[in-house]
């Protein structure tokens, strides 16, 4: 990469080369950190999934055992979920945007920022280590009381998942800190941009949702280790209470992976629509909303699980609550395009697909919300084609959307577009030819995490696995495309999208304290008056 | 709004820190919350077991620990305050006293954790397995939840000393007294679980 001027990406610091990244607490340099490390646990889970894909492609063993299937399951989930999707947007676009679009020099606990991407690596690390002694066979879940008693290597998986709650807590605390503390002067709450106020409401689920997560872990650990008893019915203990603390982080997790998606795509459509957002303040409350009812619905995992008919009422009603706040989002999304002057970019193509496929995972939720259809679709495909199209059809398109659009600002050089519009025609073809067919599969009674299936449901698996090549070819050409262009790309200017909030007035990429002078703000984000002229 | 650009300019945030501390004890408290939630609703499951074994459990020892707690938190915030009036030494010996007090609950934790195991009653032993299945329930909680709570006081000891040693070499004065401040915080919620772990699990029942 060649450099010039005063950028993040000089080394100026105490160190050289590879240390000058690792030791260092510059909030842009950890969000870089960040994106490297996560993207390659990214290819790892990929490879995963697609492995799982190919063993349907006969009937029977393919390329593995039931066993192996099992771990390989398992470790996808860990993976995508805990390594990905969860820390992806706050910790690599949170990292490197916040502070600069609050007006911030950095974040306000540089060393507890770098802290958390160090626990992220030791989480990552561990989870290496059971990988190698043997993985895992429990699912992402590690319900009890199987996850007591079998004889995979699963304490050491869940202290990776309760090392990574560390980092992710850290990075909360310094999100809320900064947001409260560091705002440039004039940056008022109701000017803060859209993205802001995502990474906000999400830095709170992480602070108050991630410990109950980690003492259940460790209550696990305790259960394997010393035989406390808690979860374990032989013993007196009760496996449904884990099944709730487990939920009561896990379902608030889903809105950590998805609020800062949303986040992106509110950036992204004004801009590319040269309109200011249709109902700001709706979306900005909707976020709150989401973040308070989202934690009110953990129970809608837990239909079948044996609890009582009252609670499941409940927790189907709030269930249908949360759709409210999410709807908001859409229609107002749709909205700020009505009238405005859209220039298509790679980014507004990939938000466009989030929100249709986000659609789809949200209405798809709804049906699973309602107590009778859940009997009937529980733990089927159905459930995995849903979540499918909320995590990776929206948190993960939003994330593609996000690379795409500020990745001229991080590194300071455009993509080509050509490639790049093709790869997001790719990826959204791919991904709906991969699990559409599973929302029918489910819906003809396909159980989720088993390897074999019976002869009827053999063309749409054969469709659905088709789909995971075009996806990863997609995912190639993508990334393929933006890797050169992070070393060869064209040069990009300080705004190449005419963005109007404070990260497009910087320099790209951006200079070492983000600011020479901190910026005096005087208007909302999304206001393009000066653009125009 | 001037404040921002003096935050930034030298590097020092003493209500940033304040907010940051303030967040982390809020995880320490959603930390517990599990367990206590375990608790409540493993007791409304077996009341008259849960209330055997609550009673069988030390309660002159808990109080004791609990006055010993509460006077630890005393002295830590005492601490503070002698640093804030300038005398360091002063500070250095309350903070002495607190950790101190910290040893003498984990003492006092260590014989009552020991009077149990000697009747054969620990996480996994023969002797659990035998009682009724409230019980047992009962001392994994009890066990769990209260190792749990003795790490914390454990890792406050711990953060004590270096700020004892902060205080002494002068690096914690009355100009800069944040780092003292919120590790007192800390004690002070290791004080404020324990202050809810002992009615719930010695008085009721």
């Amino acid at each position: 990469m060649e450099i010039t001027g005063n950028s993040y990406l000089q080394n100026e610091g105490r160190y050289n080369g590879i240390f000058s990244w690792i030791f260092s607490t510059d909030h842009k340099r950890i969000g870089i950190l960040y994106l490297v490390s996560i993207l390659s646990f990214f290819a790892a889970g990929v490879s995963l999934g697609f492995l799982m894909r190919l063993e349907f492609l006969t009937r029977g063993a393919t390329i593995m055992e039931a066993a192996t299937y099992n771990s390989v399951f398992t470790l996808h989930g860990v993976i995508m979920i805990f390594f990905f999707i969860i820390p992806v947007t706050p910790s690599v676009f949170g990292n490197f945007f916040l502070p600069i679009l609050i007006g911030a020099k950095d974040v306000s606990f540089p060393k507890l920022n770098l802290l958390s991407w160090w626990f992220y690596l030791a989480g990552a690390a561990l989870a290496l280590l059971s990988l190698v002694l043997g993985p895992a066979d429990t699912g992402w879940t590690f319900y009890a009381p199987y996850s007591l008693r079998t004889g995979t290597y699963v304490s050491i998986a869940v202290f990776a998942v309760f090392i990574l709650g560390f980092s992710s807590i850290l990075t909360g605390i310094n999100f809320v800190t900064t947001v409260h503390r560091l705002r440039a002067p004039g940056m008022t709450f109701w000017r803060m941009p859209l993205f802001v106020w995502a990474i906000y409401a999400t830095a709170w689920i992480q602070i108050i949702a991630t410990p109950i997560l980690g003492v259940n872990l460790l209550l696990v650990i305790a259960e394997r280790v010393f035989g406390i008893g808690v979860f374990d019915p032989a013993k007196g203990g009760d496996p449904i209470l884990y099944q709730h603390l487990f939920w009561i982080y896990s379902h608030p997790a889903v809105y950590i992976m998805i609020l800062p998606g949303m986040g992106i795509i509110s950036e992204v459509l004004p801009v590319f629509a040269r309109k200011v957002v249709f109902g700001y303040r709706a979306i900005a409350y909707s976020t709150i909303g989401i973040a308070a009812v989202g934690s009110l619905v953990w129970g809608h995992h837990m239909f079948v699980s044996g609890y009582s008919y009252t609670a499941g009422v409940i927790f189907s009603m709030f269930t249908f609550l949360v759709a409210i706040p999410s709807a908001i989002k859409v229609f107002n999304w749709v909205g700020t395009l009505y009238k405005g002057s859209i220039e298509g970019g790679t980014p507004f193509l990939f938000a466009l697909a989030f929100i249709f496929l986000f659609s789809i995972g949200g209405l798809t939720g709804l049906i699973l919300g309602a107590l009778s259809l859940n009997v009937h679709l529980h733990d089927t495909y159905f459930v995995v084609s849903h979540f499918h199209y909320i995590k990776f059809g929206g948190a993960g398109f939003a994330f593609f959307a996000g690379l795409h659009y500020w990745s001229p600002k991080m590194f300071g050089r455009l993509y080509n577009k050509k490639t790049a519009n093709w790869s997001c025609l790719i990826l959204f073809s791919g991904f709906n030819m991969l699990f559409f067919p599973m929302l029918i599969l489910g819906m003809e009674g396909m159980p989720r995490r088993y390897y074999d299936y019976l002869p009827q449901y053999a063309n749409l698996h054969l469709i659905s696995i088709v789909g995971s090549w075009v996806l990863v070819s997609g995912l190639i050409i993508m990334f393929a495309n933006l890797i050169y262009s992070v070393f060869k790309g064209e040069r990009a200017g300080a705004n190449p999208w005419g963005g109007a909030t404070l990260e497009w007035q910087v320099p790209s990429p951006p200079p070492k304290e983000n600011f020479e002078t901190i910026p005096e703000v005087s208007r909302g984000p999304y206001d393009f008056t000066d653009l125009r002229k | 709004m001037n404040e921002t650009t003096h935050i930034t300019a030298r590097h020092r945030d003493y209500t940033g820190s304040k907010i940051g501390m303030w967040l982390f004890l809020v995880t320490e408290l959603c930390l517990f919350f599990g367990p206590v939630l375990l608790f409540a609703m493993n007791d409304i499951k077996y009341p008259t077991e849960f209330h055997a074994a609550s009673g069988a459990l030390d309660r002159t020892l808990g109080t004791l620990n609990t006055v010993i707690l509460l006077t630890s938190s005393l002295t830590a915030a005492l601490s503070v305050a002698s640093v804030r009036r300038g005398n360091n030494s002063l500070a250095v010996f309350l903070l002495m006293m607190t950790i101190a007090l910290g040893g003498v609950f984990l003492f006092n934790k260590y014989f009552e954790w020991g009077e149990k195991i000697a009747h054969g009653i620990y996480p996994g032993s023969p002797g659990l397995a035998k009682l009724s299945a409230g019980e047992a329930v009962f001392y994994g909680l009890y066990f769990f939840t209260t190792g749990l709570h003795a790490l914390h006081v454990l890792a406050g000891m711990a953060l004590l000393s270096v700020m004892s040693v902060l205080t002494a070499a002068g690096k914690v004065d009355k100009n800069d007294f944040i780092k003292l401040e919120n590790s007192a915080l800390y004690w002070h919620l290791v004080d404020i679980v324990w202050i809810y772990l002992f009615p719930l699990f010695y008085l009721i029942s």
